[in-house]
């Protein structure tokens, strides 16, 4: 089992949610993050323009079984993907359990709805 | 840029120049006692029923109007101080009016005092009874309101001035600081300024000043108690380098300031005391000078920074709300139009360039925005004043070279009494009270330490 986490753009987040749908990652969970970066965010006040480094993004974080970090991480660089900077990144780490609490499934069972 | 500024902010200052010595001229607006040969004024059901609505419109100023417009553009941690400032304002200033304020605005007193302030012949409103008649109209002499009425509107105008002021200071004022002062303000300040201008005994109405709905006495007088403010209290502690900080709610702020234009109504149409043509003519210059002023400031933005902000055409409609205030009465549309499109020019570059240049923290602009704004109203209606709308008033473009003098006298006798006395009253309250936050309260914010409360809390 792995997890998976993506810090995508706030405005990329509805396609990447869309391209994990379609590559049968159905349990995610997600929240609206600010972040600093390279990339900055130009603001106007008043008149007065100016920069803040802070930016919005959106931090995304699933666990999947082995088979499947592959064509998640392929859906969320597809979809995430526009090649300016501040595209942001994936991490991938090992999990050592997962305990599906209505039914006490454990491990991979844990992970996936039997159809 | 600045060449454009300089070159528009030269025009007034030039013709300025040329004008004669001040002279005492033009005929009362309002007189304390009818003429006896006059049919004896009554109470209008008419006039009553607008001025009751006029007088709730002006309310709504205030709170929420007011406390939204400024609450949204502080940072989330400081809005209940703001919206707390307007609320206690309200409450506080209500009393302080029927208490003795009224008495002193517009009552009368004797003897080398009268042209400065009233008396307390009005303290607890005594002896205005429920059947008296208003001794002060605009156009309808006959056709009158109660004079409660006329209390209760005023009093509505006293309430909202040092409002205003917040917007200088917030962010890093103590509570208890900020009371105490804004109290001493309304009466040391507003009630004798509010005497001047208005009462049938003020020295500057007596010398023919023109002043519609508050422009020197409601915006100018704010104004420079905020410029004041902001310099004595210093900067909010912000991060080095950064000198703004953006507006955590900028929907509250446009719904704030459409609450603004929409008192606004009765705060200039109000301020004719009847309902009639004159009322009507106010209206739509308030309506055609704050549109204009919206825009303007919407194209400037456009213009210099490359896209309209929202904040930019909210900030531009209270602009014109307040160049177009003293003059509402006096000016046609053309007068109105001028005044909106040319004061978002004044205040964009006052609040752009000058207070950055000068590095001085009007935190949201009360200076820049109701300073310079109420200064080019009432400069403004000194030049187009015109004969067609109130026919004992003419500004320089109608052939009257005195009346902008005259309107150069009121403002500068406003700034310099009220900011000398916001000066010795800031001093006062610091050395008494404490008035600026700590750093800690400053830091956490000033919803938490000033008030125990958060607005956005995460409790469900």
């Amino acid at each position: 089992m792995k997890k998976v986490e993506a810090i995508v753009r706030k405005s990329k987040f509805e396609v990447v949610r869309k391209a994990l749908h379609e590559a049968d990652i159905d349990f995610l969970s997600w929240w609206e993050v600010k972040g600093q970066g390279s990339a900055k965010q130009g603001l106007i006040f008043r008149g007065v323009a100016y920069d803040v480094n802070t930016i919005d993004r959106v931090y995304i974080s699933f666990v999947v079984r082995d088979i499947n970090v592959e064509k998640s991480i392929n859906a969320i660089l597809k979809s995430a993907y526009t090649g300016e900077s501040g595209d942001g990144r994936i991490f991938v780490t090992q999990i050592d359990q997962s305990i599906r609490i209505r039914t006490g499934d454990q491990g991979d069972e844990a992970l996936y709805d039997k159809k | 840029m600045i060449n454009k500024f300089i070159k528009y902010i030269g025009l007034p200052l030039g013709l300025s120049a040329l004008l004669p010595v001040f002279s005492f001229a033009q005929a009362a607006v309002a007189a304390a006692a009818p003429v006896a040969a006059k049919p004896v004024p009554f109470i209008s059901a008419g006039n009553t029923a607008w001025m009751l609505v006029a007088t709730a419109l002006v309310m709504l100023m205030t709170i929420p109007g007011l406390a939204l417009f400024y609450g949204g553009l502080v940072r989330s941690k400081n809005i209940l101080n703001v919206l707390m400032q307007c609320f206690i304002l309200t409450a506080v200033i209500t009393l302080e009016w029927v208490v003795f304020g009224y008495s002193n605005a517009f009552g009368s007193s004797t003897g080398a005092l009268a042209p400065y302030i009233g008396g307390f012949d009005w303290a607890f409103l005594k002896g205005i009874g429920i059947s008296d008649v208003s001794p002060y109209f605009i156009s309808q002499e006959t056709e009158r309101i109660p004079h409660l009425v006329f209390v209760l509107f005023q009093c509505m105008f006293a309430v909202i001035t040092p409002a205003l002021i917040i917007g200088a200071f917030a962010e890093r004022m103590k509570f208890r600081g900020f009371l105490v002062f804004s109290l001493l303000w309304a009466i040391v300040v507003y009630n004798p300024v509010a005497h001047w201008v208005w009462s049938a005994d003020g020295w500057l109405f007596k010398l023919g000043a023109l002043d519609f709905a508050g422009g020197t006495v409601v915006h100018i007088n704010a104004g420079i108690a905020a410029l004041v403010t902001a310099v004595m209290l210093g900067k909010r502690r912000l991060p080095a380098g950064q000198h703004i900080t953006a507006p955590h709610n900028i929907p509250l702020v446009v719904i704030g300031a459409a609450l603004l234009w929409f008192g606004w109504f009765g705060f200039n149409a109000g301020s004719g005391l009847a309902a009639d043509g004159l009322a009507a003519s106010a209206f739509l210059t308030t309506h055609v000078a704050a549109a204009a002023a919206a825009l303007s400031w919407a194209l400037l933005d456009w213009f210099i920074n490359k896209k309209p902000t929202v904040v930019g055409i909210a900030t531009g409609a209270v602009a014109g709300l307040v160049a177009i205030t003293p003059a509402a009465g006096f000016v046609d549309v053309t007068g109105a139009l001028v005044i909106g499109l040319l004061v978002s020019v004044f205040c964009f570059f006052m609040v752009s360039v000058v207070k950055v240049k000068f590095g001085y923290d009007d935190s949201l602009d009360a200076f820049g925005v109701h300073g310079v704004g109420g200064i080019w109203g009432a400069i403004a209606t000194g030049l187009f004043a015109s004969p067609m709308i109130q026919s004992a008033y003419s500004g320089t473009f109608y052939g009257n070279s005195k009346q902008l003098g005259i309107q150069l006298m009121a403002i500068a006798a406003t700034l310099i009494y009220s900011g000398i006395m916001t000066i010795i009253l800031f001093k006062v309250v610091e050395k008494t009270l404490g008035i600026r936050a700590t750093e800690e309260e400053e830091d956490a914010g000033l919803d938490i330490t000033q008030h125990h409360e958060t607005a956005y809390s995460d409790a469900e």
